[in-house]
């Protein structure tokens, strides 16, 4: 086998005729500055108890339980933490405010307070719609403290992924700003029964009930608060996926998982006491909140929150900048900065990074080499779920990197590789590099507790000790996890999954649409793109303005980040004798693939 | 291309990307990404989509300039397109 010398020391094994599961980059742990919080993998693995990781929590004064905020932000706030820079927000203009951990703790006991004086009871629903501004973070640690479930939502969303999930929640409050309100909440206001206050940020005149100033509830609460007791399987967090079928889900996190996002942001970010962290994922979507806001936070760094989207060049000055070590990333954004090339990177002095990591999606084995090529440091990929709360499976910063891996499942956690019949006659499948459903065994501490009212999608994802995830994977020899696909027709976008039938419905809505069916198109940057397939009710001609139209209205309802980016028309969907509509059809079709079995196949374009 | 020319070539491919909106009613220093919710993947189709229509490539590192119809503008007439 042939090795090649990288950049910072990295070795990478290569041999054209090996398996892609046996290239290697080869790490020299005992040459890691910091020490690697995991350094000893095995010996980890075979002690660690997720019984004895509370230790590593303070807990709430007088035993009263264990809350996430309290683990966060006020328990560092009686040492040596108090003046450190908690979050080091950087506005769109390139503006910047610093909260040390002691204004966190103020900030948030205030927002707890206002939302008491507003009535607002513990276990309430707030949802939380804004861009990344420090308001989002004082909301999320603020309603952890008053006991109430915290609910971010992506704020690319439209009115529909809205309206849809604050009724899913039955939110009673959201905190949002006047543009958003106007733009997305004002026309859907009167669908949302539940929603009686409405917390806006900053300047800006709207009209309707129950709304309130951000900055007047803040102003007239104390910034004193002690927070309840709280049981660590309370209700703290609700996050909201898709499946294939049906409304998307709501699962419940609880404030027991805080020992999972602390001790994953141990091991699987490897975060030391000194380090500047930068996740650059949106809290609207699970990862933004676990390792955006939580881990970093009971881990005591210093975190970097940038209010920008994307851009390259932008975010290389800001890994210069803020001397960032510590930079936890998607896939989607790395293909774009391998798109502007290496040099480009390589003007910029990033000699402080140190750990790099992502999330989202696979990342293909190129880009996790293109880390060494441009940092000088290779991408850690790792593998979680909405559902699971905090990172499972990870490439590790003392371990081997496998390129296109998932990495290895993390101290605490069981998974195994299945093969079952729908649920049923359950067998682990011992053999490496064979295919089957990635399977946890259940019982880690950010393991969903439900999926909000549906009892029965909850049930549907246990096999007896196993959570099933719906993903398809392989293992190899070694023990590192390979992904394969989705088990379902899930469309995963730029990291996030997008259930086709949300689509589906915001076009069923128009009144030319007879029937749609939506499908994940690959695609080299995002992953895959979301593309409806559309038939006409009679009367309608498939045109250029009718095409734009139906886009238009799939981005009005839905917003930029779940609307189709493509449309055909089709004068006939293929469905199956009960009525679905054959997604995996449709897909095959696109891609010109086999179409293999059709035999429940009912209409048409057999 | 003169400057109407280049404003209405940008707004043509903005509308065809998020036909729901009227560019043409964006201010020119408005970040067309917050005016107009284009993520993106929008914006990487509005750079390609600009580059065929205008006969010019635009390295990746000149995206920045083109956050705004304002930039577009500037951008093309600096740079001499055909």
């Amino acid at each position: 086998m042939g090795e090649h010398r990288l950049a910072d020391g990295h070795t990478m094994t290569r041999n054209a005729a090996s398996e892609m599961s046996e290239r290697r980059i080869i790490k020299d742990r005992a040459a890691l500055s910091p020490r690697p919080n995991l350094f000893d993998y095995e010996a980890e693995r075979s002690h660690f108890e997720w019984a004895d990781a509370w230790k590593l929590l303070d807990g709430l004064p007088g035993g009263e339980g264990y809350n996430i905020a309290h683990e966060a932000v006020d328990r560092h706030t009686t040492g040596s933490r108090a003046k450190k820079v908690a979050i080091r927000w950087i506005g769109k203009a390139g503006e910047q405010r610093e909260f040390t951990y002691e204004d966190l703790r103020s900030a948030t006991s205030r927002f707890a307070n206002a939302l008491a004086a507003l009535g607002v009871k513990p276990g309430e629903r707030v949802f939380i719609l804004m861009g990344r501004l420090p308001e989002l973070y004082m909301a999320v640690l603020g309603t952890l403290k008053a006991r109430c479930v915290a609910s971010p939502l992506f704020s690319a969303f439209g009115p529909e992924p809205i309206a849809t999930r604050i009724n899913i929640g039955g939110g009673r409050v959201l905190v949002t700003t006047p543009e958003l309100y106007r733009r997305k909440v004002e026309a859907v206001r009167d669908r949302m029964p539940t929603l009686s206050d409405v917390i806006l940020v900053g300047d800006g005149d709207v009209d309707g009930l129950g709304l309130h100033r951000w900055s007047s509830l803040m102003n007239a609460a104390s910034p004193e608060y002690r927070i309840g007791p709280t049981d660590p399987e309370d209700m703290a967090l609700l996050h909201f996926t898709s499946g294939t079928t049906g409304r998307p889900k709501g699962a419940i996190h609880v404030h027991g998982a805080v020992v999972a996002h602390h001790v994953t942001g141990l091991y699987a970010l490897d975060l030391h006491d000194d380090d500047i962290y930068w996740c650059t994922a949106d809290p609207g979507w699970v990862t933004g909140t676990s390792y955006g806001i939580l881990a970093p936070l009971t881990n005591g760094v210093t975190s970097i929150v940038v209010e920008a989207d994307f851009d390259a060049q932008t975010w290389y000055s800001t890994l210069e900048r803020e001397r960032i070590s510590v930079w936890y990333s998607a896939p989607t954004a790395i293909r774009m900065m391998m798109r502007l090339g290496a040099e480009a990177a390589k003007k910029y002095d990033l000699s402080a990074l140190r750990f790099a990591a992502s999330v989202g999606e696979p990342l293909n084995p190129e880009a996790v080499v293109w880390g060494v090529e441009a940092f000088g440091l290779p991408f850690h990929d790792n593998w979680w779920q909405t559902e699971t709360g905090g990172i499972m499976i990870a490439n590790l910063a003392a371990l081997d990197i496998k390129p296109g891996s998932m990495g290895v499942p993390l101290p605490g956690i069981e998974a195994a590789i299945l093969r079952h019949e729908k649920g049923r006659n359950v067998e682990v499948i011992a053999e490496p590099m064979v295919e089957g459903e990635l399977a946890l065994r259940k019982g880690w501490p950010s393991m969903m507790r439900g999926y909000l009212g549906e009892e029965e999608r909850y049930r549907k994802c246990f096999v007896g000790d196993w959570y099933l995830t719906g993903d398809l994977a392989k293992r190899d020899a070694d023990g590192y996890y390979w992904f394969v696909g989705r088990a379902d027709d899930v469309i995963k976008s730029a990291g996030h999954l997008i259930g086709p039938f949300e689509v589906e419905s915001a076009l069923m809505e128009h009144p030319a649409v007879a029937e749609a069916g939506v499908i994940g198109k690959p695609d080299p940057t995002v992953g895959e793109i979301v593309k409806a397939f559309v038939a006409l009710k009679p009367g309608y001609e498939p045109s250029e303005s009718l095409r734009k139209e139906l886009l238009g209205h799939g981005r009005k309802r839905l917003g930029p980040a779940v609307a189709p980016k493509e449309l055909d028309f089709s004068a006939n969907l293929p469905k199956t004798r009960s009525g679905k509509i054959m997604r995996r059809l449709l897909k095959s079709r696109e891609l010109g693939l086999p179409e293999g079995d059709l035999s429940t196949l009912e209409s048409d374009e057999k | 291309m003169t400057e109407a020319e280049i404003r209405q070539l940008v707004c043509d491919i903005l509308s065809d990307i998020a036909p729901e909106t009227d560019p043409a009613l964006l201010s020119g220093g408005r970040d067309i990404r917050e005016g107009l919710d284009i993520d993106s993947m929008d914006f990487l189709n509005f750079i390609i989509a600009l580059s065929k229509r205008a006969g010019v490539s635009i390295p990746e590192e000149d995206y920045p300039k083109l956050f705004t119809i304002d930039g577009v503008v500037a951008y093309l007439t600096s740079i001499g397109q055909p």
